[in-house]
C-alpha cells in the first residue's frame, strides 16, 4: 500500500507544483463536463457515427483542423508563460525547470502538433476537392493517420500532469536528453508521442502522392493542378524521404533509454553529435514541408482576389522542387558551432544561401499577380498580403544566420528566436489563418464574419510584430535562448517587456477569432451558390459544404484555372450539369482506425513508463486488428444510387 | 474482387481495378520510404563500425558459415516468391499457394538462424548495451529481422485468403503486393551481406 501510495504520487501523477493542481482540476472538470453534455443531449451515437468511425476526407480534415486549434491554444498559453516569466528581470512565476519544461512542450506541440496537423487538415479538406477526387487514395489510412496523430498528442499532452513533461528542448538534443542527465520520463512521452504521430503523417504522405498523382480530374494534366496541391504533392514527397529518418532516430533514443543501449551516449563508442545530424536531416526539411503548403495557400487566394492567373506558374512549381531538393543538404546549418571545420561548415552555408533564391523567384511572383489588379481586401487576402513583407523580414535574417562565422555570434541567441518565428508564424500560421477563412464556406457552408476578422488581423499583426522584432535587438545584445530569467543591469528589460505585450496582443486576437467562430456559425452569411469568392479552382464548383461525393459529375479540367473560364464561356457550366449522373461508389465509415490508435496509445504509454508488458499488449492489439482486416474486411463500400444523387443535387439548387 | 467495380480483362489480375491499381502504386511509395529508413540504419551501422569499446569486434563475431546459409535462405526464397508470382500469373490455385509456403519455410529458416546468431553472441558478452557498434549491428539486422517475421505473418495471411476465396483481384493483388515486399527485403539483405558482415570482416 505504501508502495503503491509512492508510486502514484512519486512517479504516476505530477505532484508539488500549486499550477499542476490547477490544471489537473481543470482536465478532470473539462472532461466531465463533455461526457456530461455529450451524454445530456444523447450525442453520444451521433459523435461515433458521423465523427470517430469517419472516412471522408472532409471531415477527417476538419477534425485535424479542430485538433490544430485547440493545440494551438495549448502551445499559445505556454507562449504567453515565458513570455510573462521574462517580461521583467528576476521574476518567480516559473522556475528554472518549469520553463525548461514549458518551451519544450511549446516548441514540441507547435510544430508537431499545431502546424502538421493544421496542415494535413487543409490538405484533406482542399486537395481532393481541387482535383475532383471522390476521396484520398486510401480512406481507411487517412482515418488511421488522423487518430494516430490525436493519440499521440493526448499522450504528450497527459506527460504534463502524468508521469512529467519533456524538458530537454524540441530539439531533444543528446547525450542532455540521455537517461544520464535526464533520468525521468518526461522524455520518454516526447520521443513516444512523436513516433506515433510521425507513422501518421508518413501514411498520410504516401495516401496524397497517391491522390494527386492517380486521382485527378478527367483532362487534368499535372501542370494544370491548382498550386496548393502542387505544393501538396511536393510536401508528400518530402515527408515520405524525411519522415523515416525521424522514425529512426526517434527509435534509437528511445532504446538508448529504455534498454541502455549506446546510438548516443558519450560511453561505449556512442556520439551524441549522431542525434544532432539525423535530427536536422529530418527537422530541416520538415520545416519547408510546414511552409509549402501555406505558399500554396498564398498563392490560391492571392490570384483569387486579385482576379488574375497566378504570375509564372510553371516558374512557382520548378522553384518548389528546387526548394524541396536543397532541404535535404542544409541541414548542417543548426549546428555550425559545433566543431564541423570551415569545409563543412561553408559547404551548408552556401547551399542554404541558395535556397534564397528559388525563395525569392516566388516572392517576386506573387507581387506580379497583385501588379495592376484589382484586389479585394478579404480578410484571407489580407493574411496573404500581411505575409509577404514579414516573411521577407524572416527570411533575409535567415540568410544572415547561414554566414556560418557570424552565426557564431547568433547562435541559439534570441536572433534565432526571432528569426524562426517570423518565418513560422508570417509563413505557416498566417498561411493557415488564410486559409480557413477561404475554405471555411467550403468546410461549413457559411462565411466567417469579415468585420471580426479584421480585428483579429489587426491586433495579430501588431501583437506579433511587437512581440518579435524586439526579440532581434535583445538578440544582438547577447540574450541567449531557453533561460528563464536574466539580471537587471542586462539591459534587457525594456525590450523584453515590450515583446510580452505583443505576445498578450495575440492572445487577445486568438480570442477575438475564437469568438468570430461562434458569432459566424450564429450569424454568418450563407453560402448558397457554393463559390463565394469567385474562384478559379474545382473546390468552388460543387456546393457548399460539399456533398459527401464531391462532385455528382465531372467535366473534363484540361488546363490551368479550368473552373473560371468555364464562368466566362456561355454555357458551359450549364452544360457540366446537364451531364448524366451515374451512382457513386463510396467506402464505408469502420470504427476501427478510432480504436488501433487507442491501442498505439496504450502501447506507447506503457512504453513511457517502461511497462513492456503494457507495451506488448498494444502491439499485440494492433498486430491483431491488422490481420482481422486483412482476412475479415471484404472492402465492400456502399453505392451512392441516382436519386439520392440527384435530390441533394436539386436541394443545393444546382439542378 | 467483392466490389461491384469494372474489371479490365487485359491486364494481370491484380491490376484490373482502380483499387488494385492504388494500392500497388502506394505500395511502391511506401517502399521509397522503407529505404530511406534503412538508408539510415546503414549509415549508423558503418559509422560505428570500429566504435567498439573494447567490447568484440565484428571479426570476433561474425560466423562466414552461419551468414552464407542465411543468404542462401533468403535468396532462394526470393527465387521462390518469383514462382508463386508465375503462378498467379498462370492463375494456379494450388501453385500459388505451394510455392508461398516454401517461401515462408525458407523465411522462418532464415529468421531461426538469425535469432540463433543473437543468441550466439549474447552468450558471448556482445549485446545492444556492449557498444555503440554493437547498438548499430543489432538495430539495422534486427529491423530487417523484424520486417522478415511480418512478411513471414503477411504470407499466411494471403495463403489463409487464397485457400479461402480463390484468386481474385482482391487476392491477386495482396499475393502481388506481399511479393513485392519480399523481393525488398531481399534486396536488403544484399546489402546486408556486403556492408555489415562482408565488410565487417574485411575492414
Ligand atoms: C503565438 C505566439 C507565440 C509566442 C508568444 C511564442 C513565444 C516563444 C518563446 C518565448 C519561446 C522561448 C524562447 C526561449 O526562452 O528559448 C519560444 C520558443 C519556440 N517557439 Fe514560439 N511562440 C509563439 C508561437 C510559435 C509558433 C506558431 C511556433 C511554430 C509553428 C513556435 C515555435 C517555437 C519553437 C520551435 C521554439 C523553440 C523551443 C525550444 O527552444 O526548444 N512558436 N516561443
Ligand atoms: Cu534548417
Amino acid at each position: 500500500m505504501d508502495q503503491l501510495m509512492h508510486f502514484l504520487t512519486h512517479k504516476f501523477f505530477v505532484t508539488g507544483e500549486p499550477m499542476i493542481y490547477g490544471a489537473d482540476v481543470a482536465i478532470a472538470v473539462a472532461t466531465i463536463g463533455i461526457l456530461f453534455v455529450l451524454t445530456y443531449f444523447k450525442k453520444w451515437k451521433w459523435l461515433w457515427r458521423e465523427w470517430l468511425t469517419t472516412v471522408d476526407h472532409k471531415k477527417i480534415g476538419i477534425m485535424y483542423i479542430i485538433a490544430a486549434i485547440l493545440m494551438l491554444f495549448r502551445g499559445g498559453i505556454d507562449g504567453l508563460l515565458m513570455r510573462s516569466q521574462l517580461s521583467f528581470p528576476g521574476l518567480k512565476l516559473l522556475d528554472a525547470q518549469h520553463y525548461n519544461e514549458i518551451f519544450t512542450t511549446h516548441g514540441t506541440i507547435m510544430i508537431l502538433f499545431m502546424a502538421m496537423p493544421f496542415i494535413i487538415g487543409m490538405i484533406n479538406v482542399a486537395m481532393p476537392l481541387q482535383i475532383g477526387a471522390r476521396d484520398v487514395a486510401f480512406p481507411y489510412l487517412n482515418a488511421i493517420s488522423f487518430w494516430l496523430f490525436f493519440w499521440a498528442a493526448m499522450l504528450l499532452n497527459l506527460s504534463f500532469v502524468i508521469g512529467g513533461s519533456p524538458d530537454a528542448g524540441w530539439t531533444s538534443y543528446t547525450p542532455l536528453a540521455e537517461n544520464g542527465l535526464d533520468p525521468g520520463l518526461g522524455e520518454n512521452f516526447y520521443l513516444l508521442s512523436l513516433q506515433i504521430t510521425g507513422i501518421g503523417t508518413l501514411a498520410s504522405g504516401v495516401n496524397f502522392a497517391v491522390t494527386i498523382l492517380k486521382m485527378r480530374a478527367p483532362g487534368m494534366k499535372l501542370m494544370h493542378m491548382p498550386m496548393f496541391t502542387w505544393s501538396t504533392l511536393i510536401t508528400s514527397v518530402i515527408i515520405v524521404f524525411a519522415f523515416p529518418v525521424l522514425t529512426v532516430a526517434l527509435a534509437m533514443l528511445t532504446i538508448d533509454r529504455i534498454f541502455g543501449a549506446h546510438f548516443f551516449t558519450s560511453t561505449a563508442g556512442g556520439d551524441p553529435m549522431m542525434w544532432a545530424n539525423l535530427f536536422w536531416v529530418w527537422g530541416h526539411p520538415e520545416v519547408y514541408i510546414v511552409i509549402l503548403p501555406a505558399f500554396g495557400i498564398f498563392s490560391e487566394v492571392m490570384s483569387t482576389f486579385s482576379g488574375k492567373r497566378l504570375f509564372g506558374y510553371s516558374m512557382m512549381v520548378w522553384s518548389m522542387v528546387l526548394i524541396s531538393a536543397l532541404s535535404f543538404i542544409v541541414w548542417v546549418h543548426h549546428f555550425f558551432t559545433m566543431g564541423a571545420g570551415p569545409a563543412v561548415n561553408s559547404f551548408f552555408g552556401v547551399s542554404t544561401m541558395l535556397i534564397a533564391i528559388p525563395t525569392g523567384v516566388k516572392l517576386f511572383n506573387w507581387l506580379f499577380t497583385l501588379r495592376h489588379s484589382k484586389i479585394r481586401f478579404t480578410v484571407a487576402h489580407m493574411w496573404a498580403l500581411a505575409f509577404i513583407p514579414n516573411f521577407v523580414i524572416g527570411g533575409l535574417t535567415g540568410v544572415m544566420l547561414a554566414v556560418a562565422p557570424a552565426d557564431y555570434q547568433y547562435h541559439n541567441s534570441y536572433f534565432l528566436i526571432a528569426h524562426f518565428h517570423y518565418v513560422l508564424i508570417a509563413g505557416t500560421v498566417f498561411g493557415m489563418f488564410a486559409g480557413l477563412h477561404y475554405w471555411w464556406p467550403k468546410m461549413f457552408g457559411h462565411i466567417l464574419d469579415e468585420k471580426l476578422g479584421k480585428i483579429a488581423f489587426w491586433l495579430w499583426m501588431v501583437g506579433f510584430n511587437v512581440c518579435f522584432f524586439p526579440m532581434y535587438f535583445v538578440g544582438l545584445q547577447g540574450m541567449t535562448r531557453r533561460m528563464y530569467t536574466y539580471p537587471a543591469n542586462a539591459g534587457w528589460t525594456s525590450l523584453n517587456f515590450i515583446e510580452t505585450i505583443g505576445a498578450f496582443l495575440m492572445g487577445i486576437g486568438f480570442i477575438v477569432m475564437v469568438w468570430m467562430i461562434i458569432y459566424s456559425a450564429r450569424h454568418g452569411e450563407r453560402d448558397v451558390t457554393g463559390d463565394p469568392w469567385d474562384g478559379r479552382t474545382m473546390e468552388w464548383m460543387t456546393s457548399s459544404p460539399a456533398p459527401e461525393y464531391n462532385f455528382a459529375t465531372l467535366p473534363d479540367m484540361s488546363g490551368i484555372d479550368r473552373f473560371w473560364y468555364m464562368k466566362q464561356e456561355k454555357g458551359a457550366v450549364e452544360k457540366w450539369r446537364k451531364q448524366k449522373i451515374e451512382e457513386i461508389h463510396m467506402p464505408d465509415n469502420s470504427g476501427r482506425p478510432f480504436i488501433m490508435c487507442v491501442l498505439f496509445f496504450i502501447a506507447g504509454f506503457g512504453l513511457c513508463f517502461e511497462w513492456i508488458w503494457l507495451a506488448i499488449v498494444g502491439l499485440a492489439g494492433i498486430l491483431l486488428f491488422m490481420v482481422l482486416r486483412s482476412l475479415f474486411d471484404p472492402d465492400e463500400g456502399h453505392h451512392i444510387p441516382v436519386d439520392v444523387i440527384e435530390r441533394t443535387e436539386r436541394e443545393a439548387g444546382r439542378l | 474482387m467483392s466490389h461491384a467495380e469494372a474489371v479490365d480483362p487485359n491486364v494481370p489480375l491484380e491490376y484490373s481495378t482502380e483499387h488494385g491499381r492504388l494500392r500497388i502504386f502506394g505500395f511502391w511509395v511506401f517502399l521509397g520510404a522503407e529505404i530511406v529508413l534503412f538508408a539510415t540504419l546503414f549509415t549508423t551501422y558503418l559509422i560505428y563500425l570500429h566504435h567498439t569499446a573494447g567490447g568484440p569486434t565484428a571479426k570476433d563475431l561474425f560466423d562466414v558459415k552461419g551468414f552464407t546459409i542465411e543468404t542462401f535462405l533468403l535468396l532462394t526464397s526470393s527465387f521462390t516468391c518469383g514462382i508463386a508470382t508465375h503462378e498467379l500469373r498462370r492463375g494456379n490455385r494450388g501453385g500459388l499457394i505451394v510455392w508461398l509456403i516454401i517461401t515462408l519455410l525458407l523465411g522462418a529458416g532464415f529468421v531461426g538462424m538469425e535469432i540463433n546468431e543473437f543468441v550466439d553472441y549474447v552468450h558471448q558478452g556482445a549485446t545492444i548495451q556492449t557498444s555503440a557498434f554493437l547498438s548499430g549491428f543489432f538495430i539495422l539486422v534486427g529491423t530487417h529481422g523484424c520486417h522478415v517475421s511480418l512478411g513471414i505473418l503477411w504470407m499466411i495471411s494471403v495463403i489463409i485468403q487464397v485457400s479461402k476465396n480463390g484468386i481474385n483481384s482482391t487476392t491477386a493483388r495482396k499475393a502481388f503486393i506481399v511479393g513485392i515486399y519480399w523481393h525488398f527485403l531481399d534486396v536488403v539483405w544484399v546489402f546486408i551481406f556486403t556492408a555489415v558482415y562482408l565488410t565487417g570482416l574485411v575492414l
